[in-house]
């Protein structure tokens, strides 16, 4: 079975004016894509001990933006309800707290990344399931951004879709 | 009576400091077109370059204050900042230089060298683009000399981490394949620019600095 690109759940152009049309098209359409396609001809399960670059930097690569599509949605921004919110204060304080570190995380992180929130089994943050990812790979952001990675953070607060996190901060701790 | 001298020797060292500064470009900001455009050419050397002199700057600073402080804890913590923004420094001032409009072929000691190492200018450039373009995220590709084993290398760093202080090897051509290098003009297709990027190679460069790692 061949891997496949997942579908935006949105236009092209839904997440303007924080994040491109230009980005979403190419960010999709050829990285992504090109992860998908590398993936497929590394022929996993035939040379699966045989690749594990490919597999590693692919299929990851495939992993972490099939997530980022999801939490991102044309509706975005506002805050996290419920259990997810209680989860967030307790562990940073308040929500900004905890959005002044994610994008400190993302600022500070050297060279090509992602920033990530995750959740164990048992609520604790930090580790286990990721349920928030931030791209901070150049390819992310450098058309419209340009260098100015923080420019690009401070928007992603404004297309990051709160209701998808929270579906999946549910899945992580067994609810 | 000591306390004072070596405090006097460090307000001195701190007095005594040379900033870092951004070199000068070569050439014009369009002078690599249409290899690099101008833009990536004005962004590249005024704002990611121009950043990585002032961080080092600024973790210089905070790493002579330790010293003054004798906190040697800080001082150890500052190495990876001092690593990314002095090796981003270090690889970038060698890159304006190894680029040049109108830079040429190899010739003498390097053509020779390349051809003992490699068979062929063609077959180098092969090994050095593929493994130049395979770089998993930020990094640069370089061609190096190998002072003990007196060889050519061709090999790969992370991020910004400099060749010398890293491998041993002196750098001779660097292939910068951070995003930010080609992203404006080639988008995602890396291979485009690696293979152009060799039409704008400043050879001469290249040699003189093969010489000096010769001796």
């Amino acid at each position: 079975m061949a891997f496949e690109l997942p579908a935006l759940p949105y236009a092209f152009n839904a997440l303007e004016p924080h994040i491109d049309a230009k980005t979403m098209e190419i960010h999709h359409g050829k990285h992504h894509n090109a992860y998908v396609t590398n993936l497929n001809n590394a022929d996993l399960m035939a040379n699966i001990s045989k690749y594990p670059a490919a597999i590693r930097n692919n299929g990851g690569g495939h992993w972490n933006h099939s997530l980022f599509w999801q939490i991102m949605g044309p509706n975005g921004g506002g805050e996290p309800k419920g259990e997810l919110a209680l989860a967030i204060n307790g562990a940073f304080g308040s929500f900004d707290n905890f959005k002044k570190e994610f994008a400190n995380a993302g600022a500070t992180r050297f060279g090509s990344g992602w920033a990530w929130l995750s959740v164990d089994a048992n609520k604790n943050l930090f580790k286990g399931t990721p349920i928030l990812g931030m791209d901070v790979w150049e390819h992310a952001y450098y058309l419209h951004y340009q260098n100015r990675r923080p420019d690009y953070i401070a928007a992603f607060w404004s297309v990051v879709n709160w209701e998808e996190v929270n579906n999946r901060f549910k899945k992580a701790i067994g609810g | 009576m000591l306390r004072t001298i070596s405090q006097r020797l460090s307000s001195r060292c701190m007095s005594l400091r040379q900033k870092h500064t951004l070199p000068d470009l070569p050439y014009d900001f369009n002078a690599l077109e249409p290899v690099i455009s101008a833009e990536i050419m004005q962004l590249h050397h005024q704002k990611h370059h121009q950043t990585y002199v002032n961080m080092l700057n600024q973790a210089e600073e905070k790493f002579m204050e330790a010293k003054e402080k004798n906190d040697l804890k800080t001082m150890i913590a500052l190495g990876p900042v001092l690593r990314f923004n002095g090796g981003g420094h270090l690889n970038h001032s060698i890159f304006w230089q190894n680029l040049s409009p109108d830079g040429g072929e190899p010739e003498g000691e390097l053509l020779a060298a390349i051809n003992k190492d490699y068979g062929s200018l063609e077959n180098m450039k092969n090994i050095f683009s593929a493994a130049t373009v395979a770089i998993q995220g930020s990094g640069w590709g370089w061609l190096g000399y190998n002072k003990t084993t007196k060889t050519l290398a061709i090999t790969t760093c992370a991020n910004q981490d400099p060749l010398e202080p890293t491998t041993g090897l002196v750098p001779l051509l660097g292939i910068d394949v951070w995003e930010h290098a080609y992203y404006l003009q080639y988008k995602n297709v890396r291979a485009d620019y690696v293979k152009n990027l060799f039409k704008i190679i400043n050879w001469k460069d290249v040699s003189g600095r093969l010489v000096a790692a010769k001796q």
